[in-house]
């Protein structure tokens, strides 16, 4: 259910360095104004806006509706700042109680969100009743397209979030030949494919695995030269966390790099970047085994006739690094539509500068505790 | 395979590695796969065994062994050593002849392949025409005399294997020579025997399958003498003065003809069937010999009364009025007799007879009335009744090693007291380091004991748990015994029997306490057997006691094999291992791990249902404990037993399909390893290919809490550690699910003074779920110093420092996919090591052990060796969890022998390369124990009998395996695939049945 924004139609009076503050809560509204170029700290904003509506004991959220009529959260520092600075000429905001926020939702996709979509809530009821996009943080990732920048345009690095999922991962994988390139020519070696989908399981409903796709790594580890066994064993050792980099059978729906123009919030200055078509191997770095071990999840140790506590473990560092995330309620987004267009807008955030590898951890997750 | 990188940059370390680590396959023990050929050189007293996989084996005195392989996989058809020479010549099944020498190499000699040959005949012949039927090496050294299927003979001069055209013994030539009245062209036919005259070189006998036999002379061109038989030829036996030749023939009849040198055909001196009047198999080698005494032996194969006892495989000695038919439970191969060697001496005076049958080498003493068998030092027969567990125990004191030797040597004194007869060359092998035992496990619940500290494995002792049971079969009723006129004169020899009364009694694990000298055994059906070391026979009642592992799970019914029925009363035990305690699991599963802690007289076992403790001091229970997932309604219901079915077929045909494998690719020759891996390469290449036809897909699928056999116990782990907090240590159990769920319980057992008078307690203390959910192979704790623990006793003893006590325990779980270390008495995670999420590969064993330094004579660290499911060895290091090295050791589609191996506390290992034989590996650079020998040249035939002297050419045996892992694994494109559509189900299934035998083993 999302709210109908209207463009707004006045333009009372236009002060370059001033911003007006159009704040709604409920049926209330207040005015007030912002310096467009220091803004200030979202704290201080948050507070300003509660005091202003007298809500100072009740936890909302903030949102406002940008140029496109989208309404997107104020949550931070960095979308505040892009809210005051994107006014044109009037920051609308709209503030709700955040038990109401639930069962609404923000407009779009903003990247500026993983944070808390990553904070997974493990209890608290959803109501899935209506078709809508509902808050981040009540989505769990079950997928995701990632190193998508240091990748050849014709593979695909594909991450299946199993935890907390009751689904099976639900794929096959059998024997075949491959066609390679070699110095003399065209050459047959033996390859990994993935031979039967599951229905209703993991690796379909994600939409990003399809049968005949070619397995080259797993995790990281290429699979070349090994034997059927063992890459089915290195997938189930990894099942928790699999990272499956293919080249897709069906090569029209890759993710195209710089060759489009952006439509809503223009493309990042890496585009330059990602149309180096780099090779497979680099993007082992990114990797490494060592940083692939944050990621599982702790062994539950029971102490006694205790209650089962998970292993205690260093908080993960933010996350960061070209991650897409394809939630997994709601329709299965198609491998182009909705999951391109939220690469591209993922992009516009400055922090994705590609020349940053990806630090330890960037692929952390928390599941809820699994209890004996 | 980063990790693997990034932990070799440091040369020092680097440096150390070389001086720990040593990858090399030393000898083969027990007794060769489907052996084909039996040779003997009277002069060299050595031994050859050729088999259908193109081995061939060379057995001297103990500890001298040489072993070639032919380049082809064909099996070995016939050996004969060239006399006086140590030369020996091969002929294969593709009709092609080998010359083999033992050569002086680098102070140790080698068995290598000079050259090969086939015989090719003149254009446009039949292939049957060049056929080689027999080969004669004649006494002049350089010539070969080979009889064909056409009936000529070849005559080529070695040791290039010239063909001398114009020295052929045609069948026409001989044909022109005969004297009218036996010209019949049916007389010829293929050559059956070839012998040179034993004191007159220049002539040879040749028999002919139709029954011609004639005496040639080479010089002269002509028959000397024939003899015609009404029957075909078998074979025959030239007398050693050359005054009488005996015919055996295919009526199971033998003749015998005098030579003399008229013209006209010899009527037999004799004609006989032995085993007449009815009709009877053939006889098909004969041997006559004389003996000072005057009356001769006559020893031959076969001719058994085809109705009645056609199905034996029988050798029959004749002497002095005594006959014998050695009846032996697997086909004869071939025999030979030990004789007088020097060719001058007027009389044979056989003394030995050695039998090479399918599955056993039996040599019998000729010389003690009643020709008792000979104890072999070596060739055992490890498969008498099929091998279900192994475990090695390093280092044994001596007072525990002379007190087996003293029980085993009352086990066997059916054996002649005759000193081993084939003791050609000298071990130069040093002493063995230390006295080690291999115990095996067997189908027929017998547990055997076996000297593994040197080249040959030798049985020490055979426990038997069979007494402890009521079984189908009582053991005073032999069905052998037979009475005293019996007719044939039947005498069972040889100890290969492969039939189980009763396959419940199967032995499944065992765990040796060397310094107590305590043993649990534990089998098929449930049964957990505490024994004790006796010097003096005893006769008591076994305490029984029942352990439900199910407890309260209500509701279920096992549909597995019944439990053993116990023997009621007090039972009669010989001198060795009796059984004090008998504890049967409920439901009667198969036992699938175990532990014994000798210092606190508590046994572990655990099955697929739960696990138990028991207090073998007291005699009783302390707790049980069911690990069963309630949706794990298989393992409830046993389906144990409908899968071993299933893998017993499984197994079956795998092992036809590997034996027909086996016999085309199990070794090959040595060539430089790029280029076999490549070639390996390709073929897998092809295979793939192949394969296309019949796609072969895997599930990818998490593993889950309801998996069947989560509950399933892989490993039991006794130590004295801190448990639940940091100032106190107390003992402890552990136990490691296939689920990847680990117990932890905190023991307290009473001070040595009460033990009897209170109870031992235990208490659960801690659960870990490994979030990974693979099986637990291998749990271990280690000191303040990261040192594992030591042994039970082994401080008690002096023989090892006290852990550390001082600084915090760590707790390293071993699962099938990965080593993790925690901290304790807090268990959080430390470091761990992702093996199958970096090669695939999956852990199958490990096992601690010491690695010595081959340089600093007193440096050592302790690592974990490792088995994976590829068959790959690998050491990582403790307690960093750090790849060390890697080798490929065993083929990855040989899921048998990787399921068999069990590895030493000093970095070697032991696997099975065929149901009879196990392959002896070492990770060491320090403890090797392989083949150093010396083999007699130049004064052979004069040496006394049983002398051995000091006046040696060298000889060193087989290569090190590492050069021919290669070609071992070396896959042979269309069979490996065809079989990878099972292999995986058979693995799966070969493990969860077998669990893990080692586990971290502190054996």
């Amino acid at each position: 259910m999302n709210r109908s924004f209207h463009k707004s139609q006045t333009l009372r009076f236009y002060d370059c360095s001033a911003v007006e503050v159009k704040s709604k809560f409920g049926a209330e509204f207040r005015r007030f104004s912002l310096d467009r170029h220091k803004p200030g700290k979202f704290e201080d904003f948050y507070k300003l806006v509660v005091h202003t509506h007298h809500i100072s004991n009740t936890d909302v959220t903030i949102g406002y509706a940008d140029v496109h009529g989208d309404l997107l959260p104020i949550n931070n520092d960095d979308n505040f700042c892009k809210a005051v600075s994107s006014a044109n000429p009037l920051l609308r905001v709209f503030i709700q109680k955040r038990e109401e926020a639930e069962h609404c939702s923000f407009g779009a996709g903003s990247l500026s969100r993983r944070r808390k979509a990553l904070a997974l809530r493990e209890d608290g009821p959803r109501r899935r009743a209506h078709l809508h996009i509902g808050l981040p943080h009540d989505f769990r990732p079950v997928s995701s397209i990632i190193d998508v920048d240091i990748l050849p345009e014709t593979h695909r690095r594909v991450r299946l979030y199993r935890h907390g999922c009751q689904k099976p991962l639900g794929f096959y994988i059998r024997d075949g030949t491959s066609v390679r390139v070699a110095p003399q020519g065209l050459e047959k070696v033996p390859g990994i494919f993935i031979s039967r989908m599951v229905p209703g399981g993991l690796a379909e409903s994600t939409g990003l695995l399809a049968v005949d796709d070619e397995v080259l790594e797993v995790n990281g580890i290429e699979v070349a030269g090994k034997t059927l066994d063992q890459v089915t064993d290195m997938m189930i050792a990894n099942s928790h966390n699999l990272i499956v980099t293919v080249k897709p059978a069906n090569q029209r729906n890759n993710v195209v790099r710089g060759s489009r123009v952006s439509g809503s919030s223009g493309r990042s200055s890496d585009s330059a970047a990602s149309r180096h078509s780099l090779p497979a191997a680099p993007a082992l770095l990114h990797l490494q085994p060592d940083d692939a071990d944050s990621d599982d999840e702790p062994d539950v140790v029971l102490e006694g006739v205790l209650e089962p506590r998970p292993v205690p473990r260093p908080p993960p560092p933010p996350p960061l690094g070209s991650q897409a995330r394809v939630n997994g309620t709601g329709p299965a987004p198609g491998r182009e539509g909705p999951a391109h267009r939220l690469l591209s807008s993922l992009r516009a955030d400055p922090r994705q500068s590609l020349a940053l590898p990806l630090p330890p951890g960037a692929v952390e997750e928390h599941g809820p505790a699994v209890t004996l | 395979m980063r990790r693997f990188l990034r932990s070799g940059h440091d040369p020092a370390r680097e440096r150390l590695k070389r001086d720990l680590f040593q990858f090399n396959k030393t000898v083969e023990h027990g007794f060769p796969h489907q052996p084909s050929a039996l040779g003997y050189s009277l002069s060299l007293r050595i031994l050859a065994i050729g088999t259908r996989s193109g081995a061939v084996k060379l057995y001297g005195a103990p500890g001298v062994e040489f072993m070639g392989l032919h380049r082809e996989n064909n099996a070995v058809v016939q050996i004969h050593f060239l006399p006086g020479q140590c030369q020996l010549v091969t002929l294969l099944d593709d009709n092609s002849l080998h010359l083999w020498s033992l050569k002086v190499k680098g102070g140790v000699s080698e068995l290598q392949e000079d050259e090969s040959f086939t015989l090719r005949g003149p254009p446009g012949a039949a292939p049957s025409a060049t056929q080689i039927t027999v080969v004669l090496p004649h006494s002049s050294r350089e010539l070969l005399y080979l009889g064909t299927e056409s009936g000529n003979v070849f005559v080529v001069q070695l040791p290039a294997f010239r063909t001398l055209e114009d020295r052929t013994i045609s069948s026409d030539a001989v044909l022109q020579r005969l004297p009218e009245e036996a010209r019949h062209r049916r007389v010829f036919e293929m050559v059956e025997a070839l012998q040179e005259h034993p004191r007159d070189p220049s002539q040879v006998l040749i028999g002919y399958s139709r029954g011609l036999i004639v005496v040639w002379d080479l010089h002269g061109c002509r028959v000397l003498c024939h003899f015609l038989s009404s029957q075909q030829l078998e074979n025959v036996c030239w007398q050693r003065d050359g005054h009488l030749i005996v015919s055996c023939h295919s009526d199971g009849s033998y003749g015998q003809w005098p030579v003399s040198s008229d013209s006209h055909p010899a009527e037999p001196l004799r004609n006989c069937v032995p085993y007449g009047p009815f009709p009877c198999k053939a006889i098909t080698k004969i041997s006559w010999l004389t003996t000072k005494q005057g009356l001769p032996f006559t020893i031959f194969q076969g001719g058994m009364p085809r109705a009645s006892y056609g199905d034996r495989h029988c050798i029959s000695v004749v002497h002095d009025g005594q006959q014998t038919a050695f009846d032996f439970t697997s086909r004869v191969i071939d025999f030979t007799v030990l004789t007088e060697a020097d060719p001058a001496a007027a009389f044979d005076d056989p003394y030995a007879l050695v039998v090479l049958a399918e599955e056993e080498l039996v040599v019998i003493d000729l010389r003690t009335a009643g020709w008792p068998p000979v104890q072999p030092p070596y060739l055992a027969s490890l498969h008498c009744s099929a091998i279900t567990c192994s475990h090695h125990v390093s280092n044994i004191p001596l007072k525990l090693w002379e007190r087996l030797v003293t029980a085993g040597s009352q086990q066997h004194t059916h054996f002649s007291t005759m000193e081993w007869p084939i003791d050609g060359g000298t071990s130069l092998a040093p002493a063995p380091p230390q006295r080690d035992l291999l115990l095996t496990g067997h189908e027929d619940g017998t547990v055997r004991f076996w000297d593994a500290s040197g080249v040959c494995l030798r049985l020490l002792y055979k426990l038997s748990t069979v007494r402890v049971f009521l079984t189908d079969t009582d053991p005073s009723d032999n069905l052998n015994a037979q009475g005293e006129d019996e007719w044939p004169p039947l005498r069972k020899v040889g100890s290969f029997d492969p039939y189980s009364d009763d396959p419940r009694l199967g032995i499944q694990k065992i765990f040796l306490c060397k310094y107590s000298g305590y043993l649990a055994v534990a089998g098929t059906a449930g049964q957990v057997l505490v024994l004790e070391l006796n010097d003096e026979e005893a006769e008591h009642a076994v305490e029984q006691v029942e352990a439900d592992l199910l407890q309260d799970q209500e509701g279920y019914r096992w549909k597995g094999h019944e439990r053993l029925c116990a023997r009621p009363g007090p039972v009669h035990f010989e001198p060795g291992f009796q059984p004090f305690v008998l504890v049967q699991c409920q439901p009667p599963a198969v036992v699938t791990s175990l532990a014994l802690h000798s210092e606190w007289r508590l046994v572990a076992f655990g099955t697929s249902h739960g696990f138990g403790l028991f207090d073998h001091q007291q005699r009783q229970q302390v707790f049980v404990k069911c690990t069963l997932h309630p949706s794990d309604q298989l393992a409830l219901e046993g389906p144990l037993s409908r899968v071993k079915s299933l893998k017993k077929s499984l197994r079956q045909s795998f092992r036809r399909i590997r034996r027909s494998r086996v016999s085309s690719r199990k070794r090959r020759p040595a060539g430089p390893p790029g280029e076999v891996q490549e070639g390996g390469a390709r073929a897998e290449r092809t295979g793939l290919q192949n394969m296309e036809l019949a796609p072969v897909q895997r599930k990818i699928e998490a593993r889950s809490a309801e998996d069947s056999f989560t509950g399933f116990v892989r490993t039991l782990y006794f130590a004295d550690t801190y448990l639940r907090d940091s100032s106190r240590h107390c003992p402890s159990l552990w136990a490691g699910t296939n689920g990847g769920t680990v117990y932890a319980f905190a023991l307290r057992v009473p001070p040595a003074e009460r033990r009897m008078d209170e109870p031992v307690r235990a208490e659960q203390a801690k659960e870990i779920q490994l979030m990974h959910r693979a099986p637990v192979v291998g749990i271990l704790v280690l000191d303040g110093h990261s040192v594992p623990l030591p042994e039970p006793l082994e401080v008690a003893h002096d023989l090892s420092k006290s852990p550390d006590m001082q600084g915090s325990h760590q707790l390293l779980v071993v699962s099938e996919e990965q080593f993790k270390v925690f901290t304790l008495p807090k268990v959080s995670a430390k470091l761990k090591l992702k093996l199958t999420a970096l090669e695939g590969s999956r852990v199958r064993r490990v096992s601690v052990a010491h690695f010595s330094s081959c340089r600093a004579e007193d440096y050592g660290e302790h690592h974990l060796a490792v088995l994976t499911n590829l068959g790959d060895v690998q050491v990582v290091s403790l307690p960093l969890l750090k790849p060390q090295v890697r080798y490929s050791c065993i083929r990855r589609e040989d899921v048998s022998g990787i399921a068999s191996c069990v590895f030493t506390k000093y970095g070697q290992g032991f696997y099975l390369i065929s149901p009879s034989e196990f392959e002896r590996f070492s990770l060491s650079t320090k403890w090797l124990v392989e083949p150093r020998c010396l083999v007699d040249l130049t004064k052979s035939h004069s040496r006394p009998r049983n002398g051995s002297g000091p006046e040696k050419a060298l000889g060193r045996a087989r290569n090190s395996g590492s050069q021919s892992d290669g070609e071992e694994r070396r896959p042979g494109p269309v069979m490996e695939h065809a079989l990878l559509n099972d292999e995986r189900v058979l693995k799966e299934i070969q493990s969860t049945l077998e669990g893990d035998r080692g586990g971290v083993s502190r054996s």
